[in-house]
């Protein structure tokens, strides 16, 4: 029997109190089984903190926000904007007007798509122009590229990977070159969990002239996100993975190419003067927030960032390192359970993949969730890294600030009994 | 325990030896997918006049599509496509029974431990994969024969 060392893990975060702050945490599930909330690469839990600002802005204060001279739309606003400014902050955004509200990663990625198709030169994506990508990209991170490239005759082409689930960056060179437009990628694969070097990439884009773009769905919720330090021209994440409600994300870019850039979606907020000929548009971050915003839920990704930043975002890392380094080490003691990604706990996030023998993941999948315990099968919307794996699918457990020591033991005794059950 | 339910012995034992699996020669081939899970199935469908004369398949699942698969080759192989299809609308309606369903044995045999399957919505079309794949094919099948019975 290996010793566990799961209580003696250093650099934990104070999880019984923080999962006070988690009503769904508290639930029990089948007969008496404790929620083992492992699904957080997915979507995160919601603390109180941020189901309260919620409620309180729809119990005290809603209206819509911006031109608006009573109490409740200055209300609104203030909160609204206020949210921008915490973003900002918590981004290290040089201003807030590069902060720009959307639906999620997914509407921000096509946002940033979008307008490169639309966009004069120099940022022109047209038939000579060549896009990058990886093979590890979520699909939100490949298919508006295809789309771009299918409009335009662009050529796409992609970073590929190793056997161990990094970057293979060996042909970066023939990958990223003077025709060259844009290079958009991952920060930690939601799928490998792996964390891609970004410094690398943002040079070689830099040294061509080509934008870069950088999906930080699975990092702006882990670690702490320093626009200036990435030094990239665009970054987009998701608030829902970062303990906010769904329905609200974040594109940062740099001011001279948000005021250069065209809009993407046209409407109400977005304009400075309409006439029946033709319009003149609002400053950004307003140029690109058509239509009533998602007030709510902007506001109730403030609170979470507050709630994050309280506790520290390098606390928050350092816990889920000490989390996912205990996992991949009890991981691999199951027999036939092959990680798909990194085996260790270096440059990788907290989401962990892996098969277990020739056991379909959606069978595994079901046997945890009898016991409680929350996992996520299937090809994780990367379904060309399954291919590059020569696998159909995976079972992913991925960990947040709450997740315990406890909850990974838990992980391991459900696949043994997984085992058992088909073996 | 809940999970039984759906994972009866007999579902386990189709999943673990599979009937009829490989691809044989047929009148038709389909390619049905659940891109939910990755769920994927080749099967071809051989008439013999109006008789299903094979039902042959390469798939790859988890064990519910699997078994399901293999319950679909023993109760329609041999059969008229008439039959078939009487039996393919019985399973398809147990499956859609939200756990309420029990199935005619005399109809389904082997399919009625499918029935606590229909109590978890994820898995109802993982079950039905090959069946709806069989009716695909049928239909092709039916569509290339020659009309001689007219």
């Amino acid at each position: 029997m290996t010793t566990h060392t799961g209580s003696a893990l250093t650099g934990l975060l104070d999880t019984d109190a923080i999962r006070k702050d988690f009503p769904v945490l508290q639930r029990v599930l089948h007969d008496g089984k404790p929620l083992v909330y492992l699904d957080n690469a997915a979507t995160s839990q919601k603390p109180r903190q941020v189901l309260e600002a919620l409620t309180a802005y729809y119990e005290r204060h809603n209206a819509n926000v911006h031109r608006g001279v009573h109490v409740l739309a200055e209300e609104a606003t203030a909160l609204y904007e206020g949210a921008r400014d915490k973003v900002a902050a918590f981004i290290n955004a040089p201003s807030r007007d590069e902060v720009i509200f959307t639906k999620n990663a997914s509407e921000s990625l096509n946002l940033v798509a979008n307008m490169l198709g639309w966009a004069d030169e120099p940022y022109r994506v047209d038939a000579d122009a060549e896009i990058v990508i990886t093979e590890m990209e979520h699909h939100s991170n490949i298919v508006p590229w295809q789309l771009l490239s299918q409009r335009t005759g662009a050529k796409l082409k992609w970073f590929g990977l190793t056997d161990e689930g990094r970057l293979d960056l060996s042909n970066i060179d023939e990958l990223i070159t003077e025709k060259t437009k844009v290079v958009s990628f991952t920060l930690v694969s939601n799928l490998l969990g792996t964390v891609n070097p970004v410094e690398t990439i943002v040079r070689k884009a830099q040294s061509v002239g080509a934008l870069v773009l950088i999906d930080a769905s699975q990092a702006a919720p882990h670690m702490v996100l320093d626009v200036q330090a990435l030094e990239a021209d665009f970054v987009a994440f998701t608030g829902h993975k970062m303990l906010a409600p769904t329905g609200i994300g974040v594109l940062w870019g740099r001011q001279e190419l948000l005021e250069d850039l065209p809009p993407f979606l046209g409407g109400g907020e977005m304009i400075e003067t309409v006439t029946m000929g033709s319009s003149t548009y609002a400053p950004a971050p307003h140029k690109f927030e058509a239509g009533t915003p998602p007030i709510a839920q902007a506001v109730g990704l403030g609170a979470a960032v507050d709630y994050l930043s309280n506790i520290g975002m390098d606390k928050i890392a350092a816990h889920e390192h000490a989390i996912t380094e205990y996992a991949v080490e009890r991981l691999l003691e199951i027999p036939d359970l092959r990680i798909i990604g990194p085996r260790t706990a270096v440059d990788r996030g907290a989401a962990i993949s892996f098969t277990l023998g020739d056991i379909h993941p959606h069978d595994v999948g079901q046997v945890l969730d009898e016991q409680g315990i929350a996992v996520r099968v299937g090809h994780h919307c990367a379904r060309p890294v399954c291919l590059r794996y020569g696998i159909p699918a995976t079972t992913r457990a991925s960990f947040y600030l709450y997740s315990t020591p406890a909850e990974v033991d838990a992980l391991i005794a459900g696949l043994h009994h997984v085992r058992n059950f088909f073996g | 325990m809940k999970l039984d339910s759906m994972y009866q012995e007999i579902i386990l034992d189709h999943y673990r030896n599979p009937h009829g699996k490989g691809l044989r020669d047929g009148d038709a081939e389909v390619h049905h997918v659940n891109p939910t899970c990755g769920d994927e199935i080749t099967l071809r469908v051989r008439l013999d006049g109006s008789v299903v004369a094979d039902v042959s398949y390469e798939s790859q699942g988890c064990s519910i599509s699997q078994a399901s698969a293999s319950v679909l080759n023993d109760l329609v192989v041999g059969k008229t496509v008439g039959e078939g299809q009487v039996i393919q609308e019985a399973f398809l309606e147990l499956m859609q029974s939200k756990g309420q369903g029990e199935g005619d044995e005399e109809v389904l045999e082997d399919a009625v431990a499918f029935a606590g399957v229909s109590k978890y919505p994820a898995r109802v079309k993982c079950a039905l994969l090959s069946w709806m794949a069989w009716k695909d094919a049928t239909a092709k099948a039916l569509a290339e024969q020659p009309a001689i019975n007219d």
